[in-house]
């Protein structure tokens, strides 16, 4: 995959105006994809800025570098775009999906204990069909564990191979 | 003369360091406050049935049954398997939020992950290694403990450069060497069969490069923290003694809530044609063996940027 080759790191543009690689996302966009999806407010990323390396993996990172920049790593990834539905990361989900309050789902323990084996499951739900923000109780509170797609009744478990645990 | 009796003249417990090194070690872990609370870490480890015990180390947590790895609150990010020695060094540096810190032998990133959380994850955190598959180990651990403000590059630390981050000094910088390891014993006992004093000659060479571009790119009145887990006085007080001479800065005293023995100044061995002397205020670091604290072994040391 290109994204593991390349090692440099463009900013995203502020805007569509100041665009110079037609199919990079810019920063207004995912802002606005993250609040219209998620309902997490705009604020919650303004220290953040988003970086693409290779064609279409976003990478969030608190602070300010020269854009381009060529090194190994720059923050986390946080998104994949170029593509018809953009595809948040479990760790951006975990870091700050607590912000959401739209298209998350929460699971019962049996159930999220599924998910993160990487199970699919039936269960209803009211939301949009897509990428959801999945939760469970932990520790008292809901906490998100990571993506899940909703289609057609069906909660399928996006947690990369990697990331999947028995429990 | 096996590796460890190198050292017996180093300790002053001969039987208890020999025994300590023999068994193994209990596995500890670090609560990631970048994702959570140590109160919030606590409750779901309760739930979850896992036994726990506090650590000297604020933040530590001994479990005296199980390894890190197969539950909710690790999954989550909340927890690092760390082991309390391991938690040192950052400690020791002490960086603030906001601050330009460099981790310079950064993979797999126990270290770097927790100098984010002890800066907030705020300020610039640059992690380096000169191997790209523990980068790759590296940048999966930050991404599970939600570090957002680390930079990573693949290069030499000796020659690391300052270009992508506008060039400017560190107000820190963490050394935490790569080492012969005899003090990873009690995890790892093939390291005892691997090690020749070739390779702690070698190493020492890679140590002192490493440690002296590290003061070169911290600011004056910056502080960097020179670590390894070797007891090999050639790792560690003979290469402190080296960048004192050869770069600006001083060695600090500092107070750790574990037993510790100061550096030592003079150093006899088989391998050494006369024995080698060290500038005394390597007194400053601190030498930590396994029977002291039910740890592994370490090094550490503590200077301050003067120029």
């Amino acid at each position: 995959m290109s994204d593991d080759v390349s090692t440099r790191f463009d900013r995203l543009p502020e805007t569509a105006a100041e665009r110079t690689v037609e199919e990079r996302a810019t920063r207004a966009e995912v802002l606005e994809w993250f609040e219209e999806r998620f309902g997490i407010e705009p604020a919650v990323f303004e220290s953040y800025t988003f970086w693409e390396r290779g064609a279409g993996k976003i990478w969030i990172y608190h602070g300010e570098l020269d854009s381009p920049v060529d090194i190994e790593g720059l923050g986390m990834t946080a998104l994949r775009t170029r593509q018809e539905h953009w595809k948040p990361t479990l760790e951006a989900v975990q870091r700050f999906g607590h912000h959401a309050n739209r298209n998350r789902i929460h699971l019962t323990e049996e159930r999220a204990k599924r998910f993160m084996a990487g199970d699919d499951q039936e269960i209803e739900f009211e939301g949009d069909w897509g990428y959801l923000i999945v939760t469970h109780d932990l520790a008292g509170e809901p906490e998100p564990i990571g993506v899940g797609l909703y289609t057609y009744g069906e909660l399928r478990s996006m947690v990369p191979k990697g990331r999947r645990r028995e429990l | 003369m096996t590796v460890l009796e190198r050292y017996e003249p180093l300790v002053d417990d001969v039987a208890a360091f020999h025994e300590a090194c023999e068994r193994s070690l209990p596995a500890a872990v670090r609560v990631n406050t970048i994702k959570t609370t140590v109160d919030r870490a606590k409750t779901a480890l309760e739930d979850a049935g896992i036994a726990f015990e506090g650590s000297p180390l604020p933040g530590l947590f001994r479990l005296p049954d199980d390894q890190p790895g197969a539950n909710w609150p690790y999954v989550h990010g909340w927890l690092h398997g760390q082991e309390e020695v391991s938690a040192l060094p950052a400690t020791v540096l002490g960086p603030q939020p906001g601050e330009r810190v460099w981790d310079a032998c950064a993979a797999p990133g126990s270290k770097t992950t927790q100098l984010g959380a002890l800066m907030e994850d705020t300020g610039l955190l640059v992690g380096t290694d000169n191997n790209m598959g523990r980068v790759s180990a590296l940048r999966s651990n930050a991404e599970r403990l939600g570090v957002t403000s680390l930079a990573l590059t693949v290069e030499d630390s000796r020659n690391h450069s300052l270009k992508p981050f506008d060039g400017e000094l560190y107000d820190r910088a963490l050394v935490d060497a790569p080492c012969s390891c005899e003090g990873t014993v009690r995890k790892n006992p093939d390291v005892l069969a691997e090690w020749s004093y070739d390779q702690v000659a070698g190493t020492a060479g890679v140590q002192k490069g490493i440690l002296g571009r590290a003061v070169q790119a911290t600011r004056e009145g910056g502080t960097v923290v020179y670590s390894t887990c070797t007891f090999a006085p050639e790792e560690n007080e003979a290469v402190l003694d080296f960048v004192l001479e050869a770069e600006s800065c001083r060695l600090v005293p500092f107070e750790i809530p574990l037993d510790a023995t100061p550096g030592i100044t003079e150093w006899a061995a088989d391998e050494l044609d006369e024995p080698m002397v060290f500038d005394p205020s390597v007194e400053h670091a601190k030498r930590i063996y396994p029977h002291h604290n039910d740890t592994g072994g370490f090094f550490c040391a503590k200077l301050e940027v003067t120029g």
